[in-house]
């Protein structure tokens, strides 16, 4: 079950999006995230819900692997539709049971928001399921390099963010093993309140951290053994330059940001969605 | 021409008690003298905690003598304007194949020392491209180095250090974590680079089988080189390897059994057809 998380991962395949330059998906998807924000209404969330289908259908990733990465959210969105559920007020009341309303408002706010937090994650992952680790780093790597002149170490940051998403797998399979492991040695995982299932990670814990620290070490000798010695006279396997298909992604982007931006701004009458 | 070359050897570290005081020193190498000449393939012997990784890690730097000189292609590891052309001339492949792959792509793991040396990119590619063939992985570029096997991960490895084009490479016990079929990929494609490339191989191991090829084999035991000579001339010692608590190879072992029961077998059988040829001579 831990290893489903796919969140975070990159899925090779060949696709325009894949081939993209890594600047340009980072912008995309902060613009994208974005104007989930500036807008909230039903044209709003028709155009964004189309871009993101495009987007993913172009991306060749299946849909089953992104609704995969939504696993780790399924409380947190939960909770978010419960609490605007019955705590927004406004509109006709729909339901009105003990002391729990639902007003229209409140339904409207809680699909929303729903709809919201599940595009936030999918275009996000959309981003890291197209786009190498490596690439992801050269990227923000490049877009953050003027912070260098105020001793930021863009290098070093984004090198360290790239061997974490490497490692996301090998822990998770080596926590799966630990479980195993205790849960063979009679530990118990699965029942008991909150507080005790808490207390029942610590042999997970443990000995998750004395190896992860174990492979760090090693890792940074392995480094070393290949001549790392940081960002300066570096060159790239894959430098990156804009091409004619990242001018137009741009384009698409802005494009799609001002129909959003328009749409929420001079679109006066809201649309119900029931 | 010396590809490796220690003299007297020594690296000594401090132990310490459960507060971390220092209690005494620990000699990992005591006095070891060495010497590999270009091109030729060398074993290093020995089991758990004899010295012999400790020994690995000063051909590339990582370590520095205590005490003695350890030149690398005539360079003294110690000298810090040189620690950089030590570590290229010097490539190192480790234990655990999961921890030494940085890449997340394999093309990209292996493109990573090339990026470091500042190697110009279309050099790089040619590079990747011409290590992952010679370890037989060209078809794996651009897959995730979590989905393959053990040897497989070993082999890209090798690759990421091949690709920074080193006079040598030093194995520090590359099959110790692999089942037998990752171990034979392994073997046999450092096999074939010290053919097509003509690169020195150093090979850490505790697995006789795979040194039988060796030009020279090292045993060490507790921080000092206690056997040094040819694998014939080692295997053909089996009484002492044991001392030092090492296997001999089955073959080598049965011989062995059958020559002190009274046939007229040569010492140093390493293979299992020189057996067969010699038990059949013996009618």
């Amino acid at each position: 079950m831990i290893r489903d998380i796919t969140i975070g991962q990159y899925y090779p395949a060949e696709s325009p999006i894949h081939r993209l330059d890594p600047r340009v998906k980072i912008v995309c998807t902060l613009l994208f995230l974005v104007s989930l924000f500036i807008q909230n209404s039903l044209p709003g969330y028709v155009i964004a819900t189309i871009f993101l289908g495009c987007v993913i259908s172009m991306s060749r990733v299946p849909v089953k692997y992104i609704v995969k990465g939504l696993k780790p959210i399924v409380i947190l969105l939960m909770f978010t539709v419960v609490m605007n559920l019955f705590l927004t007020r406004g509109g006709d009341t729909l339901v009105h049971f003990w002391i729990f309303t639902i007003t229209e408002e409140g339904l409207r706010t809680s699909v929303f928001m729903a709809v919201r937090l599940i595009y936030l994650v999918m275009g996000s992952s959309i981003m890291t399921f197209t786009t190498s680790p490596n690439g992801l780093t050269d990227g923000l790597e490049k877009l953050l390099r003027p912070l260098n002149k105020i001793n930021v170490p863009v290098h070093e940051v984004a090198m360290m963010m790239s061997i974490a998403l490497r490692f996301i797998p090998i822990l998770l399979e080596e926590t799966d093993k630990i479980m195993k492991a205790q849960i063979a040695r009679g530990a118990d995982f699965e029942s008991g309140n909150i507080i005790q299932r808490a207390k029942a990670m610590t042999p997970i814990l443990v000995p998750l951290f004395v190896s992860a620290f174990r492979r760090a070490n090693d890792l940074a000798m392995a480094m070393e053994a290949r001549c790392y010695n940081g960002g300066e006279g570096r060159t790239k396997m894959k430098p990156l330059r804009y091409k004619a298909q990242d001018r137009w992604a741009y384009v698409i982007t802005v494009i799609y940001m001002i129909v959003i931006f328009a749409v929420g701004r001079f679109v006066p009458f809201k649309l119900w969605i029931f | 021409m010396k590809m490796i070359h220690a003299e007297k050897l020594v690296y000594e570290y401090d132990k310490r008690d459960e507060e971390g005081n220092v209690i005494g020193t620990n000699r990992a190498i005591d006095g070891v003298d060495i010497d590999v000449p270009q091109g030729s393939f060398v074993a290093v012997l020995g089991h758990n905690g004899s010295g012999k990784s400790t020994l690995a890690k000063h051909m590339n730097a990582i370590l520095v003598p205590t005490g003695g000189t350890m030149w690398v292609d005539g360079r003294d590891t110690r000298d810090p304007a040189e620690l950089w052309n030590v570590r290229q001339t010097a490539g190192m492949v480790f234990q655990n194949p999961d921890n030494q792959i940085i890449g997340t792509v394999v093309e990209e793991d292996v493109g990573f020392g090339p990026e470091n040396l500042g190697v110009p990119t279309d050099e790089i590619w040619k590079r990747v491209e011409d290590s992952l063939r010679s370890v037989g992985m060209l078809e794996y570029r651009k897959s995730s180095p979590n989905k393959l096997s053990g040897g497989q991960k070993q082999r890209v490895a090798i690759a990421g250090v091949i690709a920074m084009e080193p006079k040598c490479i030093v194995l520090d016990e590359p099959t110790a974590m692999l089942d037998p079929n990752g171990r034979r990929e392994v073997i046999r494609a450092v096999e074939k680079l010290r053919k097509e490339k003509n690169v020195t191989v150093i090979l850490i191991t505790h697995y006789m089988e795979e040194v039988i090829d060796a030009d020279q084999v090292f045993v060490m035991d507790d921080g000092h080189i206690v056997m040094h000579g040819t694998p014939r001339e080692i295997f053909s010692r089996v009484d002492e390897l044991k001392s030092y608590r090492m296997d001999v190879p089955q073959v080598t072992m049965l011989a062995e059994e059958l020559r002190k029961r009274g046939l007229d077998l040569p010492r140093g059988i390493l293979r299992r057809e020189e057996l067969v040829e010699a038990l059949c001579r013996l009618r």
